[in-house]
């Protein structure tokens, strides 16, 4: 049933038999090879507690893979630990589902938080960002349709859409090689779940940004995805685009067809 | 419908918990009994203590108001430098140790262990009495007073600042783990936003207690208003005491309601 994707020529990212057992015995991942194209944007689908979480968070090593290699342009992540785990993490941004913004701060220090891989600490701790920094971060806020004049709003005093677009500004300000996105529509509300969505291919498509997102709304991953991979019980049991995403994958993905229309 | 043939009988406890209740109470009253028997109640000074009390009050009337310039100012001066400088050195001994005591932060637990045995150390001892080993170490005065402030006050600081940062969220620390930030940037742009309340909180709390304690160290020599406290009382000047006993419960009010206005900013 597995519809091949065509080889892709120079991935940004090549997973080779990555494999994460939480408990010993009983993997989560099953030994999972895909490699990602330098462009476009990726979803993943699947039901809940397949994996998918687990995958995308072995990526940039917030979880520790058991087995198995993560080559980002070639460069292994399995295998790196401190300050080569920092430097290569620069490279990733994410998105979360729950924004994971610092909300005690100013929209403007959530953003520039993206670049604390990069700047020096004391420049930090002083809030004296470098100029181009502070202008990019600007660009950014109008980038994701928030404008500057939210720049000195506290984080908690914004709505979940607000929060998910300053949450991709940070991602964005990392100037990343690829982007993950775990699950970022599923605490919003449908219109703004599309357009968070409708950002993100936007922002991959002008920037030249890879993103590979966790999704639970197939039909957003249908719209938005080139390619769809399907998972279930840690394993991917569908790959290609999204025309080629038929009833059977679908039921075989998350088990029987009453639930689909 | 018909009902149940028998009605049906609901206890709150079972047999054996109403036992080891009842045995409880037996316990409670016994231990009342023989606490009052061991306490060695005089009758002739239980009868006149009313009486003693009013002429107590008689000679402390009216206060000895020449004595405040003279003695209380300098050494009321003294008890908030104590108080102040206390607080200030305890936090700085206190902050690394919260973070070293903190789960979500440190992971080791030998560590952690380590942090929790300095705060419990240090709380489980009276400030007095910490006074008493300072002043012996030092000799009697403010030194001997700060110190015994700011040892006593670690481990208050250290344990509730700690448990202010295993409450810190997780997401908004992993989200910057995920930007390649560096542990000490986790630590001002991740956990101090989130728990700066409760510090400033903790610490002024803690200030306001140390106020109060610092008043009576110099009944052991440890500097502050209560060496003029323990002199008066050793001269049974009576009128000096009421006037040093009013001094602190104004301070003591004073504080109070500063602390509470600053920390009504703050969250």
């Amino acid at each position: 049933m597995n519809v091949m994707h065509p080889a892709i020529a120079e991935p940004v990212l090549s997973l080779r038999g990555l494999r994460k057992e939480y408990r010993p015995g009983q993997p989560v991942l099953k030994d999972i090879s895909l490699d990602f194209a330098p462009r476009g944007v990726t979803a993943i689908i699947g039901p809940s507690g397949t994996g998918k979480s687990t995958l995308i968070r072995c990526i940039n090593r917030l979880v520790d893979p058991t087995a198995g290699d993560i080559l980002l342009k070639g460069e292994n992540l399995a295998r790196i630990q401190g300050a080569a785990l920092r430097m290569a993490r620069r490279r990733i941004g994410m998105v979360f589902q729950e924004y994971n913004l610092v909300e005690r701060l100013s929209v403007m220090e959530n953003v520039l938080s993206g670049r604390l891989g990069y700047v020096s600490p004391w420049r930090a701790f002083l809030r004296k960002f470098p100029v181009e920094d502070v202008e990019r971060a600007y660009d950014l806020l109008d980038a994701v349709g928030l404008g500057q004049d939210f720049a000195n709003r506290r984080a908690d005093k914004l709505s979940g859409g607000q929060r998910q677009r300053v949450g991709i500004a940070r991602a964005i300000m990392q100037e990343p090689a690829l982007l993950l996105a775990d699950e970022p529509t599923s605490s919003l509300d449908p219109k703004t779940s599309v357009e968070i969505m409708e950002l993100m291919a936007e922002i991959s498509g002008t920037r030249g940004i890879p993103i590979i997102i966790n999704i639970h709304n197939v039909d957003l991953a249908r719209r938005y995805a080139a390619r769809i991979i399907g998972m279930t019980g840690g394993d991917v049991v569908f790959d290609g685009p999204p025309e080629a995403l038929e009833r059977s994958h679908l039921a075989m993905i998350y088990g029987g067809e009453g639930w689909q229309e | 419908m018909t009902g149940p043939a028998h009605p049906r009988i609901w206890q709150r406890f079972t047999p054996q918990e109403r036992i080891a209740r009842s045995i409880l109470y037996i316990l409670t009253i016994i231990a009342v009994v023989w606490s009052l028997r061991t306490i060695d109640i005089i009758p002739e000074f239980l009868y006149d203590a009313p009486e003693q009390t009013a002429d107590l009050f008689k000679r402390m009337w009216p206060f000895d108001w020449a004595f405040y310039p003279k003695a209380i100012h300098a050494a009321l001066i003294e008890t908030f430098h104590i108080a102040t400088l206390g607080t200030i050195l305890a936090i700085l001994l206190a902050l690394p140790l919260s973070f070293m005591a903190a789960r979500n932060f440190t992971r080791n637990p030998v560590l952690r262990w380590l942090a929790q045995f300095i705060f419990v150390s240090s709380r489980s001892v009276n400030s007095l009495i910490w006074a008493l080993i300072f002043v012996a170490i030092f000799g009697p005065g403010a030194l001997a007073g700060v110190m015994s402030i700011a040892v006593r006050s670690i481990g208050f600081v250290g344990k509730l600042f700690g448990e202010a940062l295993e409450e810190a969220q997780r997401g908004p620390l992993e989200a910057l783990t995920a930007t390649g930030a560096p542990r000490s940037m986790i630590l001002v742009k991740g956990y101090w936003p989130q728990v700066e309340p409760a510090f400033w909180s903790i610490a002024l709390l803690r200030w306001d207690i140390n106020i109060r304690e610092s008043a009576v160290l110099g009944l052991v020599g440890a500097g502050g208003i209560g060496v003029a406290l323990d002199a008066a009382l050793n001269n049974l000047y009576w009128d000096q005491v009421g006037l040093i006993l009013a001094v602190i419960f104004a301070v003591v009010i004073v504080t109070e309601i500063v602390t509470s206005f600053l920390r009504s900013r703050i969250l």
